[in-house]
């Protein structure tokens, strides 16, 4: 909503500067976000008076000498008529920017040096008068900015005014906060004070008629009262300077006197007017209806649109001619040659205008309004207000005025206990504050001293219960001048969501690999049968990513995709998000970790100047370290993997993701891409605990995990030896390893391979693999005998278990 | 046993002391130093040991003055060791660079994204006032998006809130608000909790929107919660977040708070004056918030006339892109990871 502050000053004489009126709105009513000086384009321009004066032979110039203030006089050449010597006149120095974009110089015209230009209004884009240069009349000294001496200068405050708000989409409304906000009474703009008041109203509930004119309302739900005012005689043409002036403080555009008018009620008493051309209304009838299957009805901007019966619309007696409250028709618009005019100023239902708008795609200054809600009452006033205005500023005479609809019913009270007041913004806020407060700004305040009973003024749409007059009486009041002490709280009773718990762990761990988060769009493309497996958004952003995720791995692939067109080879990501898996009609949501490693490992140094790439092993540490992490103390394994995967990751025998080789659109210099995919777990809309349930017994322990317990540290010392087995490649090598533990006993404390070899000194279709196998006693240094006696024990074993021998030499 | 003079001793232990301090000298590593040790220091078999056994061949006259040259010329050789071995320490650290301002060998550094560490560093300044951190499904019926928090139906508020929905009652949440709501039916006042999560509005992908974005949303509901405790806890935050700052509160709009109110602080480029990044208000818009409106708590069964509460929202990521000068949010969608390594530390 753009509001002038000239405009406001005729709605409430207040004394604020245009900063002042923004910091006061901001703080009270609504955030001023813009704040722009208008007719800027005149700053340069100062007021120079005529020294000397004298005509240039068989020329219509002047050659004269003006004083703008510098303490010299300047050689100006004139081509105007009215220069008057000792008169004063807007003057644009040499190097001074003309609004039409002509660069003002010294030059020389016939023989004589022009330094500056005296201005005519045209010139100055202050109306079409060039008749002469514009005569001002001031004492201000010359070389005074202009803005300064004409009442010309406006700041415009573009304020957000939000939906519960619609009564501030006018300067008047913004008046009536202003009025309250600065104690100074509202007045008649003296624009309006002059209009004389139309004729008696003729007035009906569902049907009336005046003079040549009918108005029949379907449906007073969807359109609750209209007013009718025919204005005969009237000669459309340009607008008077004020008006003008008006119309474009708001940012708008000067078309016609009628326009114009219509469009000065609108912003400045926030009720939408249209002028139909009456002569254009087929049997001089308005119904208000809806529109039948079939029609259709070419509005304004020259779209022709078809219509259906969600779309409420004034009719004559043929067919369409607006779209009520959203915008008029083409046939029936006033043109140069209207003389009647018909104006209408109704109430129409913010449903039925919402509907009509959202089904033809018009979101328009009387549809936003309308959806809002407008201040129904007042309807029968603005009709006259606003057939006045048509008349006096196109020389029209007003006729008949036609109101037919209901009465509005007053508002329901509502009733305020004044201990809710300072229950809810701090005792800060008495009974007599709260009333006084509430009347600023229009409320009726009745009853004791406990509970008020208040009555809504209406142009308030927003008023249902106590709360609501509570905020009037913050704002008012002034959330600055309100209580802001920080005192102590009870702690809470929700226990930290296990998912954000085990989400940190992972995202801790792998950064500290080395790993960089992402947090990208989830939405993908499908390729193939895709499709039937993946959500669909129904009104997606662009039909190329119609589909949520099902796997973090599609993300990850095209991120690593983005990057190698980038020549980015090394790439080191992971996500920590939701999949969304297509479940019965609706879905379910995982909150899962994905992560893609490929290129270098790490980076290049002159010990190593070409690092070794991220390879399938890599990977399967960042699965072991992501699983780990997520569930501390658990038994994890990886076992080989199905369908493609090279690994699938289980916690406690339970498959919670996988490791794999990301299948990228990859240039032949990228390295292979291994990706690890992890289900942290659902995303449960249910509690984590029972309602009023503390829930953290079960999670007692910073890492939500058991504590681990301590193991004393070894006093004796360890044996260790070596043990090469020629393992037949059916065999894995986590088999042998769970046999060597199992012959090797108690005091076997570890079991490390340590190398692989495969090559032709060990038979086709088996390796080598070579474990370090670490003794120990807790209490005592182990003989040599007892190690010789184990070491055949395992050999023994492995040999029956597994039919696999130490390799020879 | 033999007798033995003090004379004949004392050329024992002075010839004991030369020969030594002589082999250690020759000693030129820590092994030959280790061989001499053993040899004329060493408990079992070394000459030291030997000439101790010889005090006993003395005169008992003599004794007392043999023992102090003996020890004496024990003190001499330790000490004459112990320095050797410290001259002959460096070596054996053995490697000398050729030139220390080579670069370290260094692992890939990772990194949050920035986003990220604005939701965590929100989250440390709250947990000090006991919040915890709540989470909730980003599909959700609009019910939980807009009936249980008082958005009137088919109402312009719902234009603020372009929705993308899966099916009829199936939508992706506009804002983790529904979070409240889940929240308070599931557990009982005292309140305290932060919602972090990626809400989803139907925006165009440009420079200042995106479609999905993170916002960090908190609760209080409990006895006697007023105004008061709003305006104090979000000014504590914005000091702790922003370094001390100043903040103002300013009339908003939200369905689901009344009174709602917008937090700014003080621009941190101008400081108030008015500049170009705060719109030459000298203010930047920080958050929304609001006391708990009454309907809220209502819908999710919490007796509204004997609790009250406030809530706030925040977007994480227009604080990155502020607090780091990155001027297209698309940047923290792309991850280039020459963007992401930016970030880490």
């Amino acid at each position: 909503m753009n509001i002038s502050h000239e405009w406001l000053k005729a709605f409430v004489p207040h004394a604020l500067s245009a900063e002042q009126l923004r910091d006061l709105l901001t703080a009270h009513v609504a955030t001023v976000e813009g704040f722009e000086r208008t007719r800027t384009e005149l700053s340069a321009f100062v007021v120079g008076q005529v020294v000397e004066s004298e005509k240039i032979p068989e020329t219509r110039l002047s050659f004269n000498k003006v004083d703008d203030g510098s303490g010299s006089l300047l050689e100006v050449v004139c081509g105007a008529p009215n220069v008057t010597v000792g008169a004063k006149y807007p003057f644009a120095r040499s190097g001074t920017t003309m609004p039409g974009g002509l660069l003002i110089e010294k030059r020389k015209i016939r023989g004589f040096t022009s330094n500056g230009m005296l201005c005519s209004p045209r010139e100055l884009g202050l109306g079409d008068d060039h008749d002469g240069i514009l005569e001002l009349t001031t004492d201000a000294a010359t070389g005074t900015p202009l803005l300064d001496v004409l009442p010309l200068s406006d700041t415009r405050l573009v304020v957000d005014v939000l939906p519960n708000r619609p009564d501030l989409l006018s300067h008047q409304g913004f008046a009536r906060e202003v009025s309250a906000l600065t104690n100074t009474p509202v007045a008649v703009p003296a624009e309006l004070g002059a209009i004389p008041l139309p004729p008696t109203a003729v007035i009906g509930a569902r049907e009336a008629k005046a003079g040549a004119i009918a108005v029949r309302l379907a449906d007073t739900a969807d359109c609750p009262r209209y007013c009718a005012v025919v204005v005969r005689g009237v000669k459309v043409g340009p607008s008077p300077d004020w008006l003008r002036a008006r119309v474009e403080s708001v940012g708008g555009r000067s078309i016609n006197n009628v326009v114009d008018a219509t469009n000065y009620v609108l912003h400045g008493l926030g009720q939408p007017v249209h002028a139909f051309d009456l002569a254009k209304l087929g049997g001089s009838t308005i119904n208000v209806r809806r529109a039948r299957p079939g029609e259709s009805l070419v509005t304004l901007d020259g779209v022709d649109r078809t219509l259906d019966g969600s779309v409420l619309v004034i009719a004559d007696a043929d067919r369409p001619v607006a779209l009520a409250g959203i915008m008029g028709g083409k046939a029936s618009e006033v043109t140069e040659s209207t003389t009647d005019v018909l104006l209408e100023v109704a109430a129409f239902s913010a449903k039925v205008v919402r509907g009509g708008r959202r089904l033809v795609g018009l979101n328009t200054d009387a549809s936003y309004r309308y959806e809002r809600g407008i201040d129904d009452v007042a309807v029968p006033r603005i009709a006259a207000v606003a057939a006045g205005l048509l008349a006096s500023v196109s020389g029209g005479t007003v006729e008949h005025m036609v109101v037919v609809g209901d009465m509005p019913a007053p508002r329901p009270p509502v009733s305020l206990r004044v201990a809710r007041v300072g229950r809810l913004l701090g005792d800060v806020v008495n009974g007599a504050e709260t009333r006084a407060l509430l009347e600023s700004i229009g409320f009726g305040v009745t009853g004791g001293s406990e509970t008020f009973t208040v009555t809504a003024p209406s142009w308030r749409h927003d008023i249902a219960r106590d709360v609501d007059l509570i905020e009037e009486v913050a704002r008012l009041r002034g959330y600055d001048r309100l209580p802001d002490t920080l005192t102590g709280a009870r702690p809470g009773n929700v226990p930290d969501h296990p998912m954000h718990t085990v989400s940190s762990r992972v995202r801790a761990a792998l950064t500290a690999l080395g790993l960089l988060e992402i947090r990208p769009l989830p939405y993908v493309a499908a390729s193939g049968s895709d499709a039937n497996v993946l959500v669909r958004v129904r009104n997606p952003l662009g039909e190329d990513e119609p589909f949520l995720r099902r796997r973090l791995a599609d993300t990850l692939a095209r991120r690593a995709e983005y990057n190698l067109t980038r020549m980015q080879g090394d790439v080191r990501i992971f996500e920590i998000g939701t999949a969304f898996i297509p479940e019965g009609s609706g879905l379910r949501e995982e909150m899962r970790v994905g992560a893609l490693v490929m290129g270098a490992r790490r980076p290049a140094h002159f010990t190593e100047p070409v690092p070794p790439a991220y390879d399938a092993w890599d990977a399967k540490a960042l699965g072991e370290a992501i699983t780990i992490a997520a569930w501390p103390g658990a038994r994890v394994s990886l076992a080989a993997g199905t369908a493609g995967d090279l690994w699938t990751v289980t916690v406690d025998g339970t498959v919670v993701g996988r490791v794999y080789q990301a299948a990228l659109d990859a240039p032949i210099w990228a390295s292979p891409a291994f990706g690890i995919e992890i289900t942290l777990g659902d995303m449960p809309a249910t509690p984590v605990a029972a309602r009023g349930a503390h829930n953290y017994a079960d999670r007692a322990g910073a890492a939500g995990g058991a504590h681990v317990r301590y193991r004393s540290l070894p006093s004796t010392p360890a044996a260790e030896f070596d043990l090469a087995f020629v393992v037949p490649d059916s065999i894995g090598a986590a088999q042998v390893e769970s046999a060597l533990r199992t012959a090797g006993g108690d005091l076997l404390e570890s079991v490390v391979v340590f190398d692989e070899y495969r090559g032709d000194k060990v038979p086709p279709g088996t390796r080598s693999l070579a474990w370090r196998l670490t003794f120990r006693h807790p209490e005592r240094t182990l003989r040599e005998k007892e190690i010789e006696g184990r070491r055949a024990q395992l050999l023994k074993s492995l040999k029956e278990e597994l039919g696999i021998v130490v390799r020879a030499g | 046993m033999t007798p033995l003079t003090l004379q004949e001793f004392t050329a024992l232990v002075s010839s004991f002391q030369d020969e030594a301090g002589a082999a250690i000298d020759g000693a030129d590593s820590a092994e030959s130093l280790e061989a001499t040790r053993t040899k004329y220091l060493g408990r079992a078999h070394g000459w030291l040991k030997d000439i101790s056994a010889k005090l006993a061949q003395l005169d008992k006259g003599d004794r007392a003055a043999a023992g102090r040259l003996f020890n004496d010329a024990r003190l001499a050789v330790e000490a004459a060791m112990e320095s050797r071995q410290g001259a002959l320490a460096p070596a054996r650290a053995g490697i000398t660079l050729a030139d220390p301002t080579m670069p370290a060998r260094r692992a890939w550094k990772g990194a949050v994204h920035p986003v990220t560490a604005v939701i965590d560093e929100m989250i440390e300044i709250f947990r000090e006032l006991g919040f915890t951190v709540a989470l909730g499904p980003e599909a959700e019926s609009s019910w939980y998006n807009f009936g249980s928090l008082n958005f009137p139906a088919d109402h312009p508020a719902m234009d603020l809130h372009d929705t993308l929905y899966i099916s009829d009652d199936l939508l992706l949440r506009t804002h983790t608000s529904p979070v409240q709501t889940r929240t308070l039916q599931g557990y009982a006042p005292p309140i305290r909790v932060l919602i972090p999560g990626n809400v989803h509005r139907r925006d165009p992908f440009d420079a200042s929107h995106a479609p999905t974005f993170a916002q960090v949303e908190g609760l209080v509901v409990d006895e006697g919660i007023t105004f008061a405790d709003l305006k104090a806890t979000l000014t504590h935050f914005a000091n702790r977040f922003f370094g001390s700052t100043k903040t103002r509160f300013r009339p908003s709009y939200f369905p689901f708070t009344e009174p709602s109110a917008e937090m700014d602080v003080l621009c941190g480029v101008c400081k108030g004056s008015g500049c170009s990044v705060c719109k030459q208000s000298g203010w930047i818009e920080i958050l929304g918030s609001g006391l708990v409106h009454p309907a809220v708590l209502d819908s999710a069964g919490v007796d509204s006339e004997k609790y009250t509460g406030w809530a706030f929202g925040m977007g994480p990521g227009r604080t990155a892109l502020a607090r780091h000068g990155i001027p297209d949010i698309r940047i923290l969608y792309d991850s280039d990871v020459r963007f992401l390594q930016q970030f880490a530390r």
